[in-house]
């Protein structure tokens, strides 16, 4: 291509809007493919609270409740269970639950608001495994707990994980609140928070 | 029938095509049985697109595991297309494996084929991908909880390694991106879906385009031997390779026999063990996903056990959680097979003219690999822990301490002028 009567400075300005414009262009243009993979309408609003009767449990009793299709355990917990907390204590990675791993109004020794009541996702944190209920300890686990019998993680009846297993931290404890001394809510708010 | 391939000729250059790639490529004439992989690996990707194009005619993501039932038991011969779609992604990794290890076994990643060996890499890392969604589909509880692990993955990656990212936020990403890629709260008919086109159309292009392009290259440089020897140092008067012979016929009808036999043992596989006693297809997936019901041991298929066993053998804190690092020793596991042909500073390109300490070196990946495979699709227990760390420590060894420097403390065979064998 011949040189001669060419603006170069011009030209070089020109590619370089025109290149712009066209980045500008396929990153808009980008959005709606992206977007389209984030959950629809139809999901977010089948994500809906769950509620449960606790006065039912007798117990060491737990149910199984599914929120957003993940399964939320509520357990009546003994005071046997309850006393062994401060047992395991020494062997746990996070006894304190300072992860976020938990909404606020259940960061105590018992993670949960009632401290009979443990209401937990019951997925392991380590890779999305069910880890099983132990209610009176087994050759895995001293105390009562829960086992993920994927990679061995083990959990304490609060579902705070134990030191050296794969898991990196404590069961998530689901948003809920009370909606009257008998009923809990999974995944809204809307009721007590507070024991 | 000359005059239409003239008048062809004339309009797209398809005689010299057929020439460039086929009957006046020339390659090597000492080719051994190592050599049939490549030629496998184009056979099995023939049937996967064949039987899946047909598996598509009847198989329905919104009604997955019901439709997979309906091929079994409803279509004609649809528990064959079936099968042999599931087998050969078996196969598929197998002749793949194998053709790997004839590179390492012979330097044929070694300069000038170093695009040669990127563009494979390519290939394997879009084939892993097409398996895992593949393995989705069915949408059995295996699929389902298999699904859950790997996507769970993308919420493992260490994001705070990002400037000006906290930890805090890199959950948060995570967590996002998790839901970006199940298209919901939690894995659903809308994963299923999303799986589906994936892996019946955007994968399979992508990895067409990539199969096209690694055999581009490879003519481009011309094919590496089992003796590591250069062919194009020695041409005679007219310009071609002494040590080299036409492709077309030597080559095509000298494969046409080890395609039979592998045609044969498919066969066998296909009809009397399709589900590979549980290795091919897992039990857990013969009946239908169940969020609610972990399968007491979640196993990958047997393809990507060494990489998984690499991830749960990962289990220290050290700055970062034990999770992250597992994604990062997974992922560095392929990534390091990319730089390969840097790292290896050895010389001598052919394990013939090596030295004792590479050849041992590279006969204790294959067992070390082999093992890992193994233990990647066992139950977890402390001595298999064990035994993954090391296994693990051992895989990184070889590329990142045995292929840079082994030669410096052995003692190689002289190369010879000119290839051996193959008369």
């Amino acid at each position: 291509m011949s040189q001669h009567g060419v603006n170069t400075s011009r030209r070089t300005f020109l590619i370089g809007a025109t290149t712009g414009v066209a980045v500008v262009g396929v990153g808009a243009a980008a959005v709606p493919f992206v977007q389209s993979w984030q959950p629809s309408a139809r999901a977010e609003n089948a994500g809906a609270p769950v509620k449960v009767d606790v006065s039912q449990l007798s117990p060491g009793e737990r149910v199984t409740a599914n929120w957003r299709g993940r399964p939320v355990w509520v357990l009546r917990r003994t005071d046997a269970m309850l006393n062994s907390l401060d047992q395991v204590r020494d062997q746990l990675r996070d006894p304190e639950s300072d992860e976020d791993q938990q909404p606020e109004y259940a960061r105590n020794q018992y993670r949960a608001i009632k401290s009979e009541y443990l209401v937990v996702i019951g997925i392991c944190t380590h890779l999305g495994c069910s880890p099983s209920y132990v209610p009176d300890g087994s050759s895995n686990l001293d105390y009562s707990g829960f086992f993920c019998p994927c990679h061995n993680s083990k959990f304490d009846i609060a579902g705070r994980v134990y030191q050296g297993v794969p898991a990196p931290t404590n069961l998530v404890v689901p948003p809920h609140s009370y909606l009257s001394d008998d009923v809990v809510i999974i995944g809204s708010e809307e009721g007590e928070t507070t024991a | 029938m000359t005059r239409l391939i003239d008048w062809v000729d004339a309009r797209l250059p398809v005689v010299e095509a057929f020439r460039k790639h086929m009957s006046q490529y020339y390659a090597p004439r000492n080719f051994n049985f190592w050599y049939i992989f490549g030629v496998l690996a184009i056979v099995v990707l023939v049937n996967q697109l064949l039987t899946g194009v047909w598996l598509t005619m009847f198989y329905s993501p919104t009604d997955a595991f019901e439709s997979v039932q309906y091929i079994m038991r409803d279509v004609q011969f649809g528990w064959l297309i079936r099968y042999m779609h599931a087998v050969g992604a078996s196969a598929f990794f197998l002749v793949v494996y194998l053709h790997m290890f004839r590179g390492l076994l012979y330097g044929s990643y070694k300069p000038p084929r170093e695009l040669v060996w990127i563009f494979g890499m390519l290939i394997y890392v879009a084939l892993m991908a097409e398996g895992f969604l593949g393995y989705v589909l069915p949408w059995g509880n295996m699929s389902y909880w298999g699904a859950q692990v790997i996507i769970s993955l993308v919420g493992a990656v260490p994001y705070e390694l990002i400037p000006f990212i906290s930890a805090a936020e890199s959950k948060e990403i995570g967590e996002a991106l998790v839901t970006w890629v199940r298209g919901d709260y939690l894995l659903s008919e809308a994963t299923v879906n999303k799986f589906f086109a994936l892996h019946v159309v955007a994968i399979p292009i992508v990895l067409l385009a990539l199969v096209v392009l690694h055999i581009l290259a490879l003519h481009e440089v011309g094919s590496n031997n089992p003796d590591g020897v250069d062919i194009k140092k020695n041409k005679d008067e007219n310009g071609i390779p002494k040590d080299g012979i036409p492709f077309h016929p030597y080559y095509t009808v000298k494969d046409t026999v080890g395609v039979v036999i592998f045609l044969m043992l498919f066969a066998v596989v296909v009809f009397f063990f399709p589900d590979g006693g549980g290795y091919l297809i897992e039990k857990p997936n013969f009946g239908p996903a169940d969020p609610l019901a972990t399968p007491d041991h979640i196993a990958p298929v047997w393809y990507y056990g060494p990489y998984y066993a690499m991830l749960r053998a990962t289990t220290f804190d050290i700055f970062m959680s034990a999770k992250a690092w597992g994604v990062i020793i997974m992922g560095g596991a392929i990534l390091i097979l990319f730089l390969l042909p840097w790292l290896d500073r050895n010389p001598v390109k052919s394990i013939r003219y090596k030295g004792w300490l590479s050849k041992v070196a590279l006969m204790l990946l294959a067992a070390d690999f082999l093992m890992l495979g193994w233990l990647g699709t066992q139950p977890g227990s402390e001595l298999r822990k064990f035994m993954a760390q090391l296994g693990t420590f051992y895989y990184f060894g070889f590329f990142l301490v045995v292929l840079p420097f082994a030669h410096r403390f052995e003692k190689s065979k002289p190369v010879p002028e000119r290839v051996t064998g193959g008369h």
